[in-house]
């Protein structure tokens, strides 16, 4: 059966990857568009500050919770004013810098520690194994804000130890799960294959066990990117998180509750981002699951048959 | 020929695939009558298999697309019925059984409960399926059916899940009963064991049964009619023993002719150096002794077999001798030096040397990575061939010594069929040019005729670059064709050992007896003969 599906001609320079990638990513039209959503994000993120910083914290007392959908104050109060006249638009576009490297970092920080440890503690002994386990316990069992409030209090605020503390609090997450996915890989018969080659330890865990385990941090990874951004607004919202001037989607949301009432956009614009940007990751995410496997490529290289 | 039970007419399935159409059916025709047994007979990739899962509404679509055709049962044509009818039929009317009962059968509810489901799924009080479970496990002879209903499907042998499954099956009383490949991941003794249940069963109940297959011994020993597919068309249609004797469509014959058992024996050369000596070899697992005191000896160039049914010890054995096990005791020289006690490095130098090839290829290769990238992987671990066209152009040498061409190259392994995806396994270890290969049943997943292909080449190898086989298996047919000296497990002892003609003509041992007893012959009339005297025996 397997035959059926011929392969494609031999794709040995990296251009024609590329290339293959793109039009892998044109097939499936949802991740595309959450494609160009995220690249749009991220210029924002890059460049939002330097352009905008002026516009987005020049204070405006007149314009206080001016209404969106207006254009009576100039294209950056489309989206309405904040509590203090200033244009929601240019704050959302500067906001996205800290937001989208907190949530990278802690992301991407917690996913690398943890598949480390997890690869470790799934691979070797019992005894290293047990440790690493056990580490994860504590930081599991310890409330995750509690250990926040403490370090963060300890350390002081700062963009850098949120992350940390978010880190530390994710990792056991990414531990569990890879660990899990390692106990079932490393029995596996080409893990076999490898050891009867003679392959090492690093090789094995490298090059055979991790390539099997990485779609599903992938996916974790992407549902924990809207966690963190709102566990970063909580910790914003206890005052020791994110400091004005320094803004964050999250920390706006947490200054527009109690507006709620009388001007609902202060909040809503930067939950719609939060839930926006969650969104096109997890789309992207779930094609790249699909890219990535060898087997489950073909989806996104036939052509459309319906005859069901 | 009584009237049809269920027809399949002009039936036509194409498969929609990244590189374009296959027709995996072309105008398929077969019927089965009440009481009747046909064989579709068939290797992988033959389409063997389509018809039956459109039989069962089971054919993915797309990537499946029915083209034309139609599948007559009770007057009605099943390509046109819904779904929620096809639900209706399946099981009730129509039961399926399969290769791999473990795979279907789920690890978290008893055994009971699942064959019982069979009927409450449909309707039935779990009275009256308790009732009729009970009868049909004690029917297939699963020991203890009481208990046997409280059990799990991981509490069972191989042989008893396939029983638990016909049981399953049987359920509702259908009228057939399409048993796809159902004795090919069993021991010759239980796969005759369940070949004859089957046929009893047919014969208490009157139902027919579609029996899909690539043995030849299979349909020898069961079918009334055969039907013969290659490449999605059928190439012949009779009765077993027409096709048997007189095939006329030249893929016949040469299916006939790769039926293993029939070369010439070898005779065993004595002068070979001695490369590989195994001393009192122990291994147990709890209160499992899987090895008990197994030694051996391999001489350079030379092929031995290790013959057992599964539980035997012979994987044991094999792994015990790669180091992926450590044996509680004992000793196995490579060249002169301990296996066992080896230390980290010099063992990295004796995995160049010794190479294995394993029963499934499926899941021996890593599917992330590309046929290339296999076979260069023991270069890279070995710190071999630096020069990176240099290793390419070996790539493509070794993909045509196994009989690949090298486009195939920058595939992954999903794209190819079994016996290609062995012998990419193959390639692989003729990659790091090895003294000594390990086949695990390399070859018991594979059609006959690739089977016969993969041992040919196998045997060129060891002709052309003197390499060592210790070659594991269950099927003495392939064993015969290809080894020196045989040596014949059960329950981790060697019960009998000799030279290969020793043990096909004059076996010592009951269990060897019953073991070339239990092997099917590929000519109905020779399992018939062999019936006759069974029965009376």
């Amino acid at each position: 059966m397997a035959d059926l599906s011929l392969a494609k001609p031999a794709q040995t320079s990296a251009a024609s990857r590329g290339s293959s990638l793109l039009s892998m990513l044109w097939r499936d039209k949802l991740a595309f568009v959450s494609a160009l959503v995220l690249l749009l994000i991220i210029l924002c993120a890059l460049l939002g500050p330097t352009l905008l910083d002026d516009l987005a914290t020049r204070q405006n007392l007149r314009g206080r919770n001016f209404p969106p959908f207006s254009l009576d104050r100039g294209w950056a109060f489309i989206l309405g004013g904040d509590s203090l006249g200033r244009p929601m638009l240019a704050r959302l576009i500067v906001a996205a810098n800290s937001t989208i490297l907190i949530a990278a970092g802690t992301v991407l920080s917690a996913m690398i520690v943890g598949a480390g440890l997890g690869l470790v503690a799934g691979y070797m002994g019992k005894n290293i194994s047990q440790a690493i386990m056990r580490l994860a316990d504590v930081i599991m069992s310890f409330p995750s804000l509690l250990l926040a409030v403490v370090v963060l209090y300890v350390l002081g605020p700062s963009i850098p130890n949120m992350i940390l503390v978010l880190a530390i609090t994710r990792i056991p997450i990414y531990l569990r799960t890879t660990r899990a996915e390692v106990l079932e890989v490393r029995e596996r018969m080409f893990v076999q294959a490898a050891i009867v080659m003679g392959a090492g330890h690093w090789r094995i865990i490298l090059k055979h066990i991790l390539p099997v385990v990485a779609p599903t941090l992938v996916t974790i990874a992407t549902l924990d990117f809207a966690f963190v951004m709102l566990a970063e607004s909580s910790l914003s919202f206890l005052g020791i998180g994110v400091q004005p001037p320094d803004i964050t989607w999250g920390l706006m949301v947490s200054q527009g509750r109690p507006y709620l009432n009388t001007a609902w956009w202060l909040a809503f614009w930067p939950g719609l981002m939060i839930v926006i940007t969650a969104l096109a990751l997890n789309l992207l995410s779930n094609w790249m699951r699909v890219a990535l496997d060898p087997a489950q490529r073909w989806r996104l290289e036939a052509r459309k048959t319906k005859n069901v | 020929m009584s009237e049809a039970l269920l027809t399949v007419k002009n039936l036509s399935v194409d498969f929609h695939t990244a590189g374009g159409t296959v027709h995996a059916v072309k105008n398929v025709n077969w019927s089965i009558a009440p009481g009747e047994t046909l064989a579709i007979l068939g290797e992988s990739g033959s389409g063997k298999s389509v018809s039956a899962n459109a039989v069962m509404n089971l054919l993915d679509r797309p990537p499946a697309e029915i083209v034309s055709g139609e599948i007559l049962f009770e007057g009605r044509d099943l390509l046109k019925i819904s779904d929620e009818d096809h639900r209706a039929l399946n099981g009730k009317k129509i039961a399926m059984i399969f290769q791999d009962p473990l795979g279907h059968l789920n690890p978290v509810y008893t055994v009971g409960w699942q064959i019982m489901e069979m009927m409450t799924a449909h309707g039935r009080p779990a009275s009256a399926a308790r009732a009729r479970a009970l009868e049909l496990i004690t029917r297939v002879g699963i020991p203890e059916p009481e208990k046997a209903m409280g059990k799990y499907p991981h509490q069972f042998s191989g042989g008893q899940r396939q029983r638990l499954m016909i049981a399953m099956a049987l359920m509702l009383k259908p009228d057939i009963l399409i048993a796809d490949e159902p004795t090919t991941a069993l021991d010759v003794t239980i796969q005759a064991e369940v070949l004859s249940l089957l046929k009893e069963l047919q014969r208490e109940t009157g139902m027919a049964l579609v029996l899909i297959t690539h043995d030849l011994g299979v349909v020898a020993e069961i079918a009334d009619r055969v039907v013969v597919m290659n490449s999605g068309e059928i190439v012949e249609a009779g009765t077993a023993r027409d096709v048997y004797h007189n095939p006329r469509h030249a893929y016949t014959q040469k299916l006939i002719a790769a039926a293993p058992g029939k070369g010439d024996i070898k005779l065993l050369d004595d002068a070979a150096p001695l490369l590989l000596e195994a001393k009192k070899l122990n291994k147990t697992y709890g209160e499992f002794a899987a090895l008990k005191d197994v030694s051996l000896t391999l001489a350079r160039g030379q092929s031995l077999a290790v013959v057992g049914e599964s539980g035997s010890g012979k994987s044991t054995l094999a792994r015990t001798l790669l180091r992926l096990e450590t044996a509680d005791s004992g000793e196995a020289f490579w060249k002169g030096r301990d296996l066992i006690s080896m230390n980290a490095r010099d063992l990295l130098g004796c995995r160049r040397e010794i190479q294995m090839v394993f029963q499934d290829p499926t899941q021996s290769l890593n599917p992330r990575m590309s046929v290339y990238q296999l076979i260069a992987e023991g270069w890279d671990i070995h710190k071999l061939m630096p020069n990176r066209s240099e290793r390419r152009a070996r790539v493509l040498e070794l993909l045509e010594q196994v009989g690949l061409s090298p486009e195939h190259a920058d595939r992954y392994a999903h794209q190819f069929s079994g016996g290609q995806r062995q012998r990419i396994a193959i390639a692989r270890a003729l990659a790091l040019e090895p003294e000594l290969i390990i086949c695990d049943e390399a070859v018991s997943a594979l059609d006959v005729s690739i089977q016969a292909q993969v041992i040919a080449l196998l045997d060129s190898l060891r002709q052309r670059l003197g390499i060592s086989f210790l070659f594991i298996a269950h099927d003495l047919g392939v064993v015969r064709d290809f080894a020196d000296t045989v040596i014949v497990m059960k329950s981790g002892e060697i019960v009998e050992r000799g030279p290969t003609r020793q043990i096909f003509e004059t076996p010592e041992h009951p269990y060897t007896q019953r073991l070339l007893a239990a092997n099917l012959d590929p000519d109905p009339d020779v399992q018939a003969q062999r019936r006759i005297i069974l029965s009376n025996g």
